[in-house]
Order: structure tokens, then C-alpha cells, then sequence
């Protein structure tokens, strides 16, 4: 900073020195050079966008084609007559997954909303000692691989099936069923929700919190009467953020789930995998797949990006 | 008495949630770990205790070893890619621009979906195929005239796990743009003034004063990529199934669980996996509490 000081100084004494008609030269020349600047950065911008788009052409525009234009000289065209044939057949090879996937995301958002709510509220109004140390535990939870815990995860799984079984009669409650699949979800949900919670609590000023305990409220009533009724947007964070890591979940549900449990993601990999079905049929499911988080997405997109930016720890 | 009394409701309040990840995060990562040092290698046997021999077999295997360099390839090519094209585009926006909401939402909505959707997609693009068989990008190229660029894609024994990190930059540049366009805009306007009035250019402004303060975000960035990539399954899964050309530690976990049935090997390998994530999460964290606990004190 202090070398571009001492190397400008004369050029602007040069400056100084000049005659009005050409020190307004200068200024015409930085304002035209910054126009073109922008242009150049608009350019960059949609050709980005372009690059960006692609995918989401190719998608749209095979599934639309029938398959008598699934010839590879035609792959980028669009098609010359639109069907609604590979929609069809997708939907009725994905249907079952989105029942399973809306059972599974739905209830799992709103559980882990309410305990990342509780502890997020503890956490940042309502401290104990070693609170610190243990929030950073709990943070470890949210960047383990999965891998990791997979197999004993599996394991206690299959001994609560055991356990519900001779208890119940019920067969096959935990594992290779939704609710396995949701508990796994909720359990290795409660960082990151609570994170969010506990950065969107310490926006509340304490003295509220405060007030409330010098009213005689205790820790309950202070959550329900003062922290609850302005924790909206965290909840709406918190929802959103869960719904589309539930609903594209893949790695949980190879594990943990069977056919008749499967989710939407490991319906569409078994179609997409299989080599006798159609591109326009598997893109068609991949749209289908991702309707409900793009639609989140596109109406909701600004608690999504806070979500997001949640996950980079400070918030 | 009073200040136990103060404290004691919200430690039972969060009690739950840590005994839970008590067991279902550190309990089962030390369950794991103990079944990696058995030789429980089939799913009836009862497991002796091996010590860290699985640890050390496993780098005999030819498998292991080519699917520790995809990882390291794939992490180089995807981490410094997303990172790259994600400043730039932050760049490129930052001092604001018509439109810039269209294109935020536009770089950002790739996050929203899943990586086994749009492996259907990408799998079309970096199709193999050549020549009068090409589809996708292979057939682009053709179409522009550009036939040399035609190539295997992630079929491409050496670098196909390369042209496999451009789903991956695709999916997750946006959201290190949203980061990087955060710190910007978090460099006080007035610092930058500062430096102007002090005769500096625009770009010593840029280097002297901004950067330094992103310094923080692209570590952040860099620890989130980092940690995705290393435990990367859905986009391989999804683009080219259990292929050992393109196989991963994740993938080879997989298939070591379910195919060969070697609960102790898929074990080895997920506790390699986990040793590999947390060698730069642990710093991390601990770096953050530090950080946290210092703004605390000032």
C-alpha cells in the first residue's frame, strides 16, 4: 500500500499541474475503460450461464423426444414431435419411491427442526460449562463421512428389528424400512441444525432473555413466549435445509433401505442403470426426481442460500 | 447452588441430542474401527482381534491402491476447479451487476438437486462414444468442428477422474461463489476508499486489502470441498456404477460390504476414509472454537 503511494505520487502532481480541458481527459478514459469492463463482465457472466444451462437443455429436450428420434445425429436437436410417453412410463416406475421419499423427508424436517430449535437455544442463551467444547463435538458430526459409522449403523439396525420383533411381532420395523432410514437422518441431522439455530439464537439480544428470567420464567416458558415466536426464518432455514439433503440422499439409502422402502433417488439409479431403458425415459425421472427441491429451490431460494452459507461453520 | 441451578435445565434440555451423538458419532466411528482390527471377513465368523494387519493387507490389493489415486486426482481436479471457476465468478459479480440475482440463482440451483439426478444427465454428456456414435458433448464438439477434443471422458484410464470432477465442479462452484461473493461484499467499502485515497491502484487494492480479508472464506471453502470430495459415492455411483475405472474408497467400501461380503475390509477402508477427512476437519474446528473464543474475550 504504502509503494503504491510513493509510485503514484508524481503522476498525480502531473495531474495537478495540467490544464483543465485535460484533467477531465483522464476521467472520460476511466469511465469509458470501466463501461468496457463491465461489458467484458456481462459477457463472461451469460457465457457462463450458457455453460451452466447446458445439462438442464438436455434433460428437458430428451425427455420430450419419442423413441423413434433417439438417434445419436439427433441428440442435441430438440424434438421434432413432443411426447409425453417417457413422463408416463417414468412416473409409473418412481411412483412407489415418492411415497417412501415424501415418508421420509416430510417428518424427518420438521423432527429435526424442533431438536436443532432446543438445542440451538440452549446452546447460545442458556449456556452451561464446556459448552463450547461440546458444540464443537457436536460439529464433528456434521463433516464425518458416513462410512465411517455404516456398517455398526447397520448392525444396531438390524438388532432393533430383532428387538421390535419379539417384542411386537412386528417384523422389519428399523431396518430395510423407513423409519431406520429416517432415524439415521434425524441422529446425523442434529449438527448442522443445530449450528443454525445456535447462529440465528445469538442474533437475540440477551437482555430479552434476561427480562424474561427476571419476570420469573423459566427456561420452557422464556423458549415458548420470547425465542419461538420470532425463530421463523431459522425454522424455514432449517426445513428447507432438511427436506432436499432428505430427499437427495443416496448414500443412507443404499445402506440401509429394500425395495419395498427404496427412496425416490435409489428408484431413479436403478432405472438410469439399467442399460435397455431409453435416455428420454431416465431424464424424464431425473426431472420428476428433482421437482419438489427445485420448486423449494426457485420459491424459497433465499433460506436455501442461508442454509448453505450455514454449512461454512460461520454463519 | 444458585448457578447450578441456573445452568442444570439447559444441559438436560440438550442431553438427548449429545448422548445420541455420543453413540451414533463417536460410539459407532470406535465400533467401526474395532471391527477394521478383526478378521471377521465373512458375515458368520465371530472376529478375532488382528491389530492393524487389515490396515496394512489392504495396500496389497491392486483395487485399493487405484482407487486411493482416483480420490487424490479426482480431490486435485475438483477442489482447485470449483474453487477457481467459484472466485471467478464472485469476481466477476461483485461490484454488482444487472441481473445479478438471474445468474446467482442460476450458478446456485445445481446445489438444490442431487448429484444421482444429474448423473443421468452427465453420464449422457461425457459419453464415450466417437465419431458417427457420438452423443453428448463428444457430438457438441463434432457439431462445432471440433472432433480432436472427442474423447473417453471418465473412460479414460488416466484422467478419467478428472473430466469425472466436472459434474462435481458444475454442482458445487455456485456455492463457493455464494461464499466468496459474501466476503466480498463483507470488505468495508470504507477500508477500500482508504487505500484509494492512499494512491493505490484498483488492483493493489485488490491485493492488499481484499484478499487478505478472503482468507478466511477460502479456507472455509477449501475444508468444505475438501471433505466432499474425499468421501465422494452419489455422482460415481450414478455417472458410472461400481466401474473399477472409476472407483473410489466410498465405491469400494460399497462393494466390499455388499458384494464381497468382508465386513471387516469395508470397515478398514471406512476408517481410512475417516482418518483422510479428519486429518483437516479436526484443525478446523479447533481452529474455529479458538477464533470464536478469542472474538469472545475482545
Amino acid at each position: 500500500m504504502k509503494g503504491g503511494t510513493t509510485a503514484d505520487a508524481p503522476a498525480r502532481e502531473r495531474d495537478g499541474g495540467a490544464r483543465a480541458p485535460r484533467e477531465r481527459d483522464p476521467v472520460a478514459r476511466a469511465r469509458r475503460r470501466s463501461g468496457l469492463a463491465r461489458g467484458v463482465r456481462l459477457a463472461l457472466l451469460v457465457a457462463f450461464l450458457v455453460v451452466f444451462l447446458i445439462p438442464i437443455y438436455v434433460l428437458l429436450v430428451t425427455s420430450f423426444k419419442p423413441l423413434t428420434e433417439a438417434d445419436p445425429s439427433r441428440a442435441w436437436a430438440p424434438p421434432e414431435v413432443w411426447t409425453l410417453e417417457p413422463w408416463r412410463v417414468a412416473w409409473d416406475r418412481l411412483a412407489p419411491g415418492v411415497v417412501n421419499s415424501v415418508l421420509l423427508a416430510v417428518p424427518g424436517a420438521l423432527i429435526s427442526a424442533a431438536l436443532g430449535s432446543m438445542n440451538g437455544y440452549v446452546l447460545s442463551k442458556w449456556r452451561f460449562p464446556g459448552a463450547d467444547v461440546l458444540f464443537t463435538l457436536l460439529l464433528f458430526g456434521m463433516f464425518i463421512p458416513y462410512q465411517g459409522v455404516m456398517i455398526p449403523l447397520v448392525q444396531l439396525l438390524v438388532r432393533l428389528n430383532e428387538v421390535t420383533a419379539s417384542l411386537t411381532g412386528a417384523h422389519g420395523v428399523f431396518y430395510g424400512a423407513i423409519p431406520g432410514l429416517l432415524l439415521a437422518h434425524v441422529v446425523y441431522g442434529i449438527p448442522i441444525c443445530t449450528l443454525i439455530f445456535r447462529n440465528y439464537y445469538v442474533t437475540i439480544p440477551d437482555e430479552l432473555i434476561e427480562a424474561s428470567r427476571v419476570d420469573g420464567a423459566g427456561m420452557l416458558r422464556t423458549y415458548w413466549s420470547v425465542v419461538l415466536p420470532v425463530s421463523g426464518p431459522a425454522f424455514a432455514v432449517v426445513v428447507i435445509w432438511q427436506f432436499t439433503s432428505l430427499w437427495n440422499d443416496f448414500l443412507f439409502a443404499v445402506f440401509l433401505t429394500g425395495p419395498q422402502s427404496w427412496p425416490i433417488t435409489v428408484m431413479l439409479n436403478n432405472i438410469a442403470g439399467a442399460q435397455t431403458v431409453p435416455y428420454s425415459q431416465q431424464m424424464a425421472a431425473a426431472l420428476l426426481a428433482s421437482f419438489p427441491t427445485m420448486i423449494v429451490y426457485v420459491l424459497l431460494g433465499r433460506f436455501f442460500m442461508r442454509g448453505l452459507m450455514a454449512g461454512a461453520l460461520k454463519g | 447452588m444458585t448457578r447450578v441451578r441456573r445452568w442444570l435445565p439447559g444441559l438436560l434440555l440438550v442431553t438427548p441430542s449429545i448422548v445420541v451423538i455420543g453413540v451414533f458419532v463417536y460410539g459407532m466411528l470406535g465400533w467401526n474401527l474395532r471391527l477394521a482390527m478383526t478378521d471377521r471377513h465373512d458375515e458368520i465368523s465371530e472376529g478375532r482381534f488382528v491389530g492393524l494387519e487389515n490396515f496394512v493387507t489392504l495396500w496389497d490389493e491392486k483395487r485399493w491402491g487405484i482407487s486411493v489415486h482416483h480420490a487424490i486426482v479426482f480431490t486435485a481436479v475438483f477442489v482447485l476447479g470449483a474453487l477457481a471457476l467459484g472466485w471467478l465468478l464472485a469476481f466477476l459479480m461483485e461490484k454488482g451487476i444487472r441481473g445479478e440475482g438471474t445468474f446467482r440463482a442460476v450458478y446456485l440451483f445445481p446445489m438444490a438437486v442431487s448429484f444421482v439426478a444429474t448423473g443421468v444427465v452427465w453420464r449422457w454428456l461425457m459419453n464415450s462414444g466417437q465419431g458417427e456414435r457420438a452423443v453428448g458433448l463428444n457430438r457438441l464438439f463434432g457439431m462445432l468442428g471440433l472432433d480432436s477434443l472427442q474423447w473417453e471422458w471418465f473412460r479414460n484410464p488416466d484422467w478419467g477422474m478428472a473430466a469425472m470432477a466436472i459434474p462435481a465442479i458444475w454442482q458445487m462452484s455456485g456455492y463457493v461463489m455464494a461464499l466468496f461473493l459474501a466476503g466480498f461484499r463483507g470488505v468495508p467499502e470504507d477500508l477500500r476508499e482508504a487505500a484509494r485515497v492512499d494512491g493505490c491502484t484498483e488492483w493493489q487494492v485488490y491485493r492488499h486489502v481484499v484478499l487478505p480479508l478472503l482468507r478466511p472464506v477460502t479456507l472455509s471453502a477449501l475444508i468444505i470441498l475438501g471433505h466432499i470430495s474425499l468421501k465422494v459415492f452419489d455422482l460415481i455411483v450414478a455417472v458410472s456404477g461400481k466401474q473399477i475405472i472409476t472407483d473410489v474408497p466410498a465405491v469400494f467400501m460399497w462393494v466390499a460390504v455388499f458384494d464381497s461380503h468382508d465386513p471387516a475390509k469395508g470397515a478398514t477402508i471406512a476408517s481410512y476414509i475417516v482418518l483422510a477427512v479428519s486429518v483437516f476437519v479436526v484443525p478446523y474446528l479447533v481452529w474455529t472454537l479458538r477464533r470464536e473464543r478469542g472474538e469472545k474475550r475482545s
